[in-house]
């Protein structure tokens, strides 16, 4: 039952993230992101993270994935009505086909061949760690005693960094401020 | 009820981070390419959690992966306003198309 748990939730995580990769609708990325992240989720409760799970989707789902939504949509070009008495017609999509599948090619390259290595060394490797016994048990208490005594320093800067990332991000995205002279003319 | 084996979760990972990093190099949507990035970062949080689970009792990979996230949420809060500002200027998010340091 586990198993075909585990089997089902790296199947959504491995679809979601090769939709991605394949697709070339900004949105439709986002949203197979989303699937994504609800495979991690889930794979997260099979490795005993209930915790971790759930701000997974709190974090994940309801904010990194609305603010990436926001930022397609608030970048979104319309597509420019096709000027048929153009001169120089084809002259950037033909550059950048060319430019495309050498990309591919080089990209899965370096992709392919990363996991071929990372893959056959997990198969050679033996860690004497996971043959171990593990048991199911909610991590919430561990989490949260943790969290105020060995992890109360990274715990204030992680709050620093929140704060200052807040302020940060206002700050760039807010719209140019106007000038008087410029205002006018 | 029987645990799964934790090499699946490597090996999981591991496919997660290459398509991550085969996200980075290939696509041209500067937001895509942050959307790759989160990929590869959920792909090192998911090998976290899976030797994490051996430590119950100081869940040190959890705490690591928890930070994580959190700073992959202000990454990517900032990058989103950086992305903005770039659209403002250019009218164009393709990284492609960003040749110029001046304009």
């Amino acid at each position: 039952m586990v198993q075909v748990a585990f089997y089902a939730f790296s199947a959504l995580t491995l679809v979601g993230a090769l939709a991605v990769l394949l697709t070339r609708n900004v949105l439709y990325a986002a949203f197979f992101l989303l699937l994504t992240l609800f495979g991690v989720a889930g794979l997260f409760v099979l490795a005993s993270a209930d915790f971790l799970a759930i701000a997974q989707i709190m974090i994940y789902v309801g904010g990194v994935l609305v603010l990436v939504i926001f930022g397609i949509m608030l970048t979104h070009k319309p597509d420019l009505p096709i000027d048929i008495n153009s001169q120089q017609p084809n002259r950037i999509a033909s550059q950048n086909r060319v430019g495309v599948g050498a990309g591919w090619v080089i990209a899965l390259l370096v992709a392919g061949s990363l996991f071929i290595a990372l893959y056959t060394l997990l198969a050679r490797a033996n860690f004497i760690l996971l043959s171990r016994p593990v048991g199911w048990q909610s991590t919430m208490n561990t989490i949260g005693k943790q969290l105020m005594t060995e992890y109360v320093v990274p715990f204030e800067i992680a709050g620093i960094l929140l704060l200052a990332a807040l302020v940060g991000a206002t700050y760039l995205a807010a719209p140019p401020i106007k000038s008087s002279r410029n205002a006018t003319s | 009820m029987q645990p799964v084996d934790s090499h699946l979760f490597l090996v999981v990972g591991a496919a997660l981070f290459s398509i991550g990093l085969a996200v980075v190099l290939l696509k041209r949507h500067a937001i895509v390419v942050l959307m790759g990035i989160e990929l590869m970062l959920n792909a090192v949080n998911i090998n976290l959690v899976a030797f994490s689970q051996y430590d119950p009792d100081r869940l040190q990979g959890q705490m690591l992966s928890l930070f994580v996230m959190v700073v992959a949420a202000a990454e990517s809060a900032i990058a989103l306003a950086i992305v903005l500002q770039v659209y403002r200027h250019f009218r164009t998010a393709q990284l492609d198309e960003l040749n110029e340091l001046n304009y």
